[in-house]
């Protein structure tokens, strides 16, 4: 009886991590106005950061997030700066068109990359506490999605405490809000941009260590993960990282949910035509104004 | 006709004719099928051009008109329905779901119109896989009979066809629509364009090219998952052969295709499987620095040369910056 109870647990274990991955991708695109498609790509670099930190030097994978982030916060540096400053200097109506043909051709180089430096396998990370299930009112909750959840809340809740009571934080919601007032108010649009982008990245890298532990990682995750957080982002639309952390939360369960109706075999399907119909009911998408 | 023009036909007709008379002085299959192998490749990056070069409308959901033509040309033909017929009803398909879906999703632009086909393409690829799990495989009479030849024909004519089709289009009044509603919507609406029929009209023969594309490749091969040609990868490779050769021209995808095949088909038999790896890393550059692909860059080249600086007939895609 507890089938669907049980379900809307596992969405909601998921669904953090679907709201993690498009907090990035909305940080970016409501920020720089830029669409960066290979945000899945960028998972997938994250999470084989603390896979192989933990298969070679026995680092705990949550623990492997110290180094991880700063990783992806120096890559992130360096898209912005060999990438996308040439994108955000754009006019607005190329800009969005550039990026996605930038971001594209980033996907297949990062993608291909991996498999080649890294094979197409499937890698999982096993620590010894990686079986423990708590019971709690009959529910099974495994203990390494259960730290996933938590540490994307935390995640989130820091970004959130970052944007909107520091100086920095709040630069870069004015920058989102009107660039061009923002400039006028002596805020350093370059800046603002560089940090949202290297953030993004980051959110980007610490979501895919967490689904690495909760699940796995291969070179080709990258489309799918790219696919769930353009979802999410258009179902909660931009502005607002709590907003899109429970876009995340109820897609997952969304999804969980359709297992039970129509087996697991259509779960994907589930989102994306959610996706289609969000986006055709409000033609500029729930994409804010 | 002016010089250069009947000069430009001439040598088109030339190199079909060309071409059609290799299977006489050839049977080895390796060369027959590189050169098919080519055709498919400009018949999908022809075709995503005609709504992605000409009319500025970004399909990341080409693969799923592909693939729609494929599945009906096989099952039909499998059925016993003679190829004649099943190739055309598998363009027919394509073209009816994309007039079906267009007028919806061109409520959506610019970017939402690509993640929205996307998101399409990726929807059927999952529900055909789930219906047709099973792998597609000609039957053994089917097999006996197999001859490269018609399929070389096939594909030839395929691509013959679509080249003169976006040929014709780029020079008549409803491409010089496109190209005004590629530039500026809004403006183009003003100006008396009807902007949705336009856009639906190169959908339609986007997705007619893609059907039929899909239905020969149902014809070459003897086995795959039905799954197979809704894959997002038909979409980047139509992409990638469009704005490697020259995005919103009609040459651009030809020299696209050559190029990304012949250079695919040199890694594969070294056994480098980095033929992604190089034409992202082409791709990305070409966006940064030659948004007008190889043909930009012939006509850069030619500017440098003493002799040379001739004007250039075709309409490369304005480089955005």
């Amino acid at each position: 009886m507890s089938l669907l109870p049980q379900q809307i647990v596992y969405g909601l274990l998921v669904g953090s991590l679907y709201g993690l991955a498009a907090a990035g991708l909305s940080l970016i695109f409501g920020v720089l106005k830029i669409l960066n498609v290979a945000h899945g790509e960028l998972i997938m670099l994250g999470g084989y950061s603390s896979f192989w930190m933990f298969a070679l030097l026995g680092v705990d994978p949550f623990l492997s997030l110290l180094l991880t982030v700063p990783i992806m916060l120096v890559v992130g540096f360096f898209l912005y700066h060999g990438l996308f400053t040439f994108v955000a200097a754009s006019a607005e109506e190329a800009r969005i068109r550039n990026s996605l043909l930038i971001g594209f051709g980033l996907a297949l180089v990062l993608h291909n990359l991996a498999i080649l430096l890294w094979t197409a396998d499937e890698r999982g990370i096993t620590t010894a506490y990686s079986g423990q299930v708590i019971r709690v009112l009959g529910l099974a909750l495994p203990i390494m999605r259960l730290g996933g959840l938590a540490a994307a809340f935390l995640v989130i809740l820091g970004l959130h405490w970052f944007l909107h009571r520091t100086y920095l934080g709040k630069a870069i919601r004015a920058t989102a809000e009107d660039w061009e007032a923002a400039a006028l108010m002596g805020i350093n649009i370059d800046k603002t941009y560089r940090v949202a982008f290297a953030l993004g990245v980051a959110t980007a890298g610490i979501a895919g260590t967490l689904v690495t532990i909760g699940y796995s990682v291969s070179p080709s995750i990258g489309l799918e993960w790219t696919l769930k957080a353009l979802i999410v982002v258009v179902l909660a639309g931009l502005g607002s990282i709590m907003g899109t952390f429970v876009g995340g939360l109820l897609l997952g369960v969304a999804e969980s949910a359709s297992t039970i109706l129509l087996g697991g075999a259509y779960r994907e399907v589930v989102g994306l035509v959610l996706f289609l119909g969000i986006l055709l009911t409000r033609p500029q998408g729930l994409f804010g104004r | 006709m002016t010089v250069t023009l009947r000069l430009t036909v001439s040598m088109a007709v030339a190199s079909f004719l060309g071409l059609a008379v290799v299977p006489l002085f050839t049977a080895r299959a390796d060369r027959l099928n590189l050169l098919i192998l080519i055709f498919l490749g400009i018949l999908l990056a022809q075709s995503w051009n005609i709504l992605a070069g000409f009319a500025g409308q970004i399909n990341l959901g080409h693969a799923a008109f592909f693939g729609l033509g494929a599945l009906t040309t096989r099952l039909l033909w499998l059925q016993g329905l003679p190829i004649a017929l099943s190739v055309p009803a598998g363009g027919m398909v394509a073209l009816l779901f994309g007039v079906l879906v267009g007028a919806p999703a061109f409520r959506l632009r610019g970017a939402y119109f690509a993640i929205g086909t996307l998101g399409l393409a990726e929807i059927l690829r999952i529900t055909v896989g789930n219906v047709l799990p099973e792998i597609s495989a000609m039957p053994a009479d089917y097999v006996a009979r197999y001859s490269l030849i018609p399929r070389y024909y096939l594909f030839l004519g395929l691509a013959g066809l679509c080249t003169a089709t976006a040929w014709a289009l780029n020079r008549s009044r409803l491409g010089y629509g496109l190209l005004a509603l590629r530039e500026d919507e809004d403006a183009a609406e003003a100006s008396g364009v009807p902007t949705l029929q336009h856009k639906l009209l190169a959908l339609s023969l986007s997705t007619l090219f893609a059907g039929l594309a899909g239905g020969a490749f149902a014809f070459y091969h003897a086995s795959y998952y039905y799954q197979h040609p809704f894959g997002p990868s038909w979409t980047f490779e139509a992409l990638l052969m469009t704005f490697i050769g020259g995005v919103g021209t009609t040459v651009g995808p030809i020299l696209g295709a050559i190029f990304y095949v012949v250079v695919k088909e040199v890694l594969t038999v070294q056994l480098l499987e980095i033929h992604l790896l190089i034409f992202g890393g082409i791709f990305i550059l070409m966006v940064l620095v030659l948004p007008g692909g190889l043909i930009q860059a012939a006509t850069r080249l030619r500017g440098w040369l003493p002799s040379g600086g001739g004007s250039r007939r075709g309409r490369p895609r304005a480089g955005r910056g």
